[in-house]
């Protein structure tokens, strides 16, 4: 930030044109009639949709354009009001406007669907539920397998971490084809889990014919279905997983790899450590802040674990391997209760925040995410 | 010095030995290497020699082309993609083309449209001071950044009900909206990184020489920071594509994407393996393409922000 102040403190900066009283006012009342007028649109629409007034739009859609246009208001009355100010804010207040529009308002609205009993695809609509929905969640024991599950997931990044992290040593040392590997072990990150769902899940893994299954019995395993017990399933499920995402850790490490100093490694040479030593008593604490934070964003990316798992074993066996997303989807499309189902959501999200609250700030000391850098 | 003196005099023997371990240090690296390529790239040679398969060559196991079994355009022939069926009309493919036009529009509209706003917010972030009621910079770009905890499942069901009454339902635009808001935080934290690597007097010589903030942002800084545009959007494009549990639940027929399609076909019992070859062959081949020419690109949005 201090790259920042320096141009804000404005030694150099021109001098910010006149904005006449005539200006100021001018947007202000721009601002408020706009908002008026949005407030006005969404009352009628409410009493239209309430039947109180045969006055109304057939879909909310033209609500929509209303608060775009209010956002083009509210962004022409703050350049006339404010001036210099109001440009600079005009940066920034687009992506604001979309994410309030977007993330804010649909998550609130989504606590609001968490309490109502509301079958989709029947014809009485929502009906008010209170916290029956929070008690159903707790009788759910599918639910709570799911949140186990999650925590094996969520556990097997450390072995996703460790490889990537075995890889990204190699693809630091020196070696020939360089560029080669680093494409070849960047790839999988690319593929859409839901092909590499059928490519490994559904045909490398196949029981019968599967070249996996093939070599599975070549080595003297005489039944492998790799997705017939809970275990294996959910590793073999994980292992679909880590090989989509280990490119990504990977990445991360060689990143932070390339930037270690060089002269602290080569003043441990020289001080006769081992290259076993050098790496745990050098390498890898310092580099702590990119482990972490590659752990961090890992971590979060895996708790919306759901594409593989969806397509290769819905859930199955029993459950095994059903993440709280899949497991949602599920009750979702068997049930079309989006009541239901956005209730079990909420309180995965509320869990999740809890979660990542508690690992940010115990990991606070080594961590470069979240802007506090 | 001292400690020097042992080494000369073993040095025949300590050179032999050094070399040894050097050659069987060497044989360890190449041989993990190959191992993890061998890997990373064995399903994709699987998925690809495997559309060209019948069913024998299926069932028997066989993996080389020309020497296991003959090559057939079998499964091309399928989505109407092989020499002999492209100029005929094929409903498949056409249902193909119009699944991987969606996805096209919709990934690389997304990718656009967070670049837009995120460059514009990062830019911001990286160089003037906010105040919005209690937040300052730092808890701005943090409320950004924290859009990307939120699993998809928690916003799919709102959004379900949201784009009924707004009837955005099973539309190109609607899927837009969902995928850039879940790539914008990823947008501005690579490109707030690359704004901040930017020196600041650029921007300060070009107010004095007259240009106005826009000015400056549009005439001198953008095209400074496109290398990390490019990063951005590249790394959006491929999330956006791979997309599925959006486009599973908010679309139905006319903006279903390419994942959706392959998700349906994986889940009808007693497809032709050499058909599904294809259409997973045909669904990751841009991307395939993407990583192998752009893979620098990728890289550097990979490890933005992560590396200082």
């Amino acid at each position: 930030m201090s790259t920042a102040a320096a141009l804000n403190d404005g030694r150099h900066q021109p001098p910010a044109y006149v904005v006449t009283a005539g200006r100021v006012n001018a947007g202000r009342w721009l601002i408020v009639l706009a908002t008026i007028a949005l407030l006005a649109l969404i009352m009628v629409q409410v009493l239209y949709v309430n039947g109180r007034t045969t006055l109304g739009f057939e879909t909310w859609r033209p609500l929509l354009y209303a608060y775009i246009a209010w956002a083009a208001a509210l962004s022409g009355g703050l350049l006339l009001s404010r001036g210099e100010a109001g440009e600079r804010a005009m940066f920034v207040l687009p992506a604001v406007l979309f994410t309030v529009a977007v993330v804010i308002f649909p998550t609130l609205f989504g606590f609001y669907i968490a309490s109502l009993d509301w079958n989709l695809s029947a014809f009485d609509g929502p009906k008010f539920a209170g916290l029956a929905n929070l008690f159903e969640l707790f009788a759910d024991g599918s639910y709570w397998n799911a949140l186990l599950n999650m925590v094996f997931y969520v556990l097997a990044v450390g072995a996703e971490y460790a490889i990537a992290f075995g890889l990204a040593l190699l693809l630091n040392a020196e070696i020939r084809a360089r560029k080669f590997f680093r494409v070849a072990f960047l790839l999988p990150f690319m593929l859409s889990p839901v092909a590499v769902s059928w490519m490994i899940g559904k045909s490398l893994l196949e029981y019968r014919f599967g070249p996996a299954a093939t070599l599975a019995r070549m080595l003297g395993w005489e039944n492998p279905a790799f997705f017939a017990s809970p275990w294996l399933a959910r590793i073999s499920i994980e292992m679909m997983d880590a090989w989509v995402s280990i490119p990504f850790i990977m990445i991360l490490l060689l990143a932070g790899l390339q930037a270690l100093p060089r002269e602290v490694l080569e003043a441990a040479k020289v001080d006769g450590a081992s290259s076993w030593q050098s790496f745990w008593r050098v390498t890898f604490p310092l580099m702590a802040p990119v482990s972490i934070t590659a752990l961090l964003i890992r971590i979060i990316f895996k708790l919306k674990l759901a594409d593989i798992v969806i397509n290769v074993t819905s859930g199955g066996p029993g459950g095994a391997t059903d993440t709280v997303s899949s497991y949602i989807y599920r009750v979702y499309r068997d049930r079309s209760n989006v009541g239901y189902g956005t209730a079990l959501a909420m309180f995965y999200l509320i869990l999740i925040i809890i979660f990542l609250t508690v690992l940010l700030k115990a990991t606070s000391r080594w961590r470069r995410v979240g802007g506090k850098a | 010095m001292v400690s020097y003196a042992p080494a000369i005099r073993n040095m025949d023997q300590g050179r032999r030995a050094v070399a040894a371990r050097f050659v069987a240090s060497r044989v360890l690296i190449y041989g993990a290497l190959l191992l993890w390529a061998f890997i990373c790239l064995f399903p994709i040679y699987w998925t690809i020699t495997t559309s060209f398969k019948s069913a024998v060559d299926v069932t028997q196991g066989h993996l080389v082309p020309w020497v296991d079994f003959q090559p057939d355009w079998k499964g091309w022939r399928s989505l109407g993609l092989s020499p002999d069926t492209i100029f005929q009309t094929s409903t498949v493919r056409s249902e193909f083309l119009a699944r991987f036009e969606n996805s096209v529009i919709n990934s690389v509209g997304a990718a656009l449209l967070a670049l837009v706003l995120g460059s514009l917010a990062a830019y911001g972030l990286s160089r003037f001071r906010y105040k919005f009621g209690f937040m300052r910079n730092d808890d701005i770009l943090f409320f950004f950044i924290s859009q990307l905890i939120l699993p998809p499942v928690v916003l799919a069901l709102p959004f379900l009900v949201l784009y009924k009454a707004l009837a955005l339902l099973d539309t190109d635009i609607g899927l837009i909206l969902i995928y850039t808001l879940s790539v914008l935080p990823i947008v501005i934290w690579i490109m707030r990184d690359q704004f901040d690597s930017i020196p600041v007097e650029l921007d300060e010589a070009a107010l004095v020489d007259g240009l106005s903030v826009w000015g400056v942002f549009m005439r001198i800084i953008v095209p400074l920071a496109l290398p990390g545009m490019v990063a951005a959007f590249i790394l959006s494009l491929v999330l956006c594509w791979n997309e599925y549990f959006f486009a599973a639940l908010l679309t139905g027929t006319d903006a279903k994407t390419l994942p959706v399609m392959v998700a349906s076909q994986t889940g009808s019992q007693g497809i032709n393996w050499w058909s599904m070859a294809a259409l997973s062959a045909a669904a990751i081949a841009p991307l395939a393409i993407i990583g192998v020419l752009l893979e620098r690109y990728i890289i550097k949005g990979l490890t933005a922000g992560a590396v200082k």
